[in-house]
């Protein structure tokens, strides 16, 4: 039996549960190896051969490793392409780059100011960090105004790549559950007729709650 | 049938599609976009990019956005021919060139950009360059440069031996970069420094660079 591929982090870390939510979509066997991120586990020199910027998710497949979770996911499709979702990442050239376009908009455009408030929100409470209330409230601004876009879209197509559920959707989902679930702000999802029924969708696959119940094992 | 690329010759993510062209030898035809009369915000522009930037690609009945998934769309449609840009025929090579074109993505972009920013669109609005913003940046991208250093002390190119993709993508705002005072940040790391010597003498960039002249006299 083959190794199962390595992933190196915490399950509650967004970028590592993306790769985990891939996997599981994949039907991709792996092992999760905790990384104590409290103890500064991710910056010490072993930790650094694997991942040269002390962040997680880190990622190992035999010889290959890799980092950057959207870079893994990525990979883990085109390496697998006959397992578990076979469209994850397109079935041809179009819709994969249809695809890389939505997941190109949820790196440069939702990532950003998602990112911020899941750390002052959800984070930075827990960790006894003061928050920044200037910070949050443009970072609230730019996101009402990316999810004007989703909008938008989603009313012309079922996800956001086109009918079916992809990495373009995936990719969204570890910010998007902790601003609903750990940052208290789900209107921002809700107030939006067709980005609420595409985060009911996506939020309800059996591969994110899997991660899901990952992460509450965790804690 | 040509390519139709909708931007500004001016523009970095313009000028990162169109040096992937010129790699892989592609015919285009740059459509004018007149980002001073605004209209990337407007129709029919919007229908090309509901987010309002450039560029948009459109290639017969696709229409793509986002430079770097529309970059990754070329190079992969011109696989078989001119410079090989994404490694097809490795899988490990193929997944070393994702994770820095991530890298690029995540990690240097997000400390490079507010400072082309603050030096080249500052002015323009007004402002004179905002000193915490460009620290701040500078603090993080050196960061980043020492990783830079590190891995180009080992490899000729980021993901290898080899010119990618991954390379390519950093051309563009580090052409722009070189010219504002923080260009030290390159040219005092050697590795690096001869990286950007090598990537920005290449002829398919060097057609791009001579129109990047955004805030020169005249411009």
């Amino acid at each position: 039996m083959a190794t199962p591929v390595k992933v190196h982090g915490p399950p509650l870390s967004t970028a590592v549960s993306r790769v985990l939510a891939c996997l599981i979509e994949k039907d991709v066997p792996f092992q999760l190896i905790p990384v104590n991120m409290a103890k500064g586990e991710h910056k010490s020199p072993d930790f650094l051969k694997i991942q040269p910027f002390g962040q997680v998710p880190a990622f190992q497949d035999e010889a290959t490793s890799l980092f950057e979770s959207r870079a893994i996911c990525r990979y883990i499709c085109e390496k697998y392409p006959e397992k578990g979702n076979k469209g994850l990442y397109g079935t041809n050239p179009l819709a994969k780059a249809s695809i890389d376009q939505w997941v190109e908009a949820e790196g440069q455009s939702f990532n950003p100011p998602s990112s911020v408030l899941v750390f002052q929100l959800a984070f930075a409470p827990r960790m006894k960090l003061k928050q920044d209330p200037s910070l949050i409230s443009q970072n609230e601004a730019k996101l009402e105004k990316v999810l004007d876009v989703y909008d938008k879209r989603l009313g012309e197509s079922r996800f956001l790549a086109g009918d079916d559920f992809s990495l373009a959707d995936l990719s969204h989902l570890p910010n998007a559950h902790y601003l609903v679930n750990a940052a208290e702000r789900g209107e921002l999802f809700t107030s939006k007729k067709n980005v609420e029924r595409w985060w009911g969708e996506i939020s309800s696959r059996d591969s994110w709650k899997k991660v899901v119940d990952m992460q509450k094992q965790a804690t | 049938m040509a390519l139709k690329l909708y931007g500004a010759a001016l523009s970095p993510c313009t000028s990162r599609v169109m040096t992937c062209l010129h790699e892989k030898e592609a015919d285009f035809e740059l459509v004018p976009v007149d980002l001073f009369a605004g209209e990337h915000k407007q129709l029919p522009f919007l229908a090309k990019n509901p987010f309002g930037q450039i560029p948009a690609l459109e290639d017969g009945d696709l229409s793509l956005f986002e430079s770097r998934a529309i970059a990754a769309y070329v190079a992969e449609k011109f696989k078989e021919t001119g410079n090989d840009l994404i490694r097809h025929q490795s899988l490990k090579e193929a997944a070393e060139v994702k994770v820095w074109m991530e890298v690029e993505s995540q990690q240097y972009h997000p400390a490079i950009s507010p400072i082309i920013f603050q030096f080249f669109a500052a002015p323009l609005q007004g402002y004179a360059p905002d000193q915490a913003i460009i620290d701040e940046n500078t603090e993080k991208l050196g960061k980043v440069l020492d990783v830079y250093e590190d891995k180009l002390g080992r490899t000729k190119y980021l993901a290898g031996d080899f010119y990618s993709l991954a390379d390519l993508f950093h051309l563009s705002f580090t052409y722009y970069f070189m010219k504002t005072p923080c260009a030290h940040l390159i040219n005092e790391r050697p590795h690096v420094k001869a990286w950007w010597e090598d990537i920005s003498s290449r002829p398919a960039f060097q057609k791009v660079a001579s129109a990047m002249n955004f805030g020169e006299k005249g411009n």
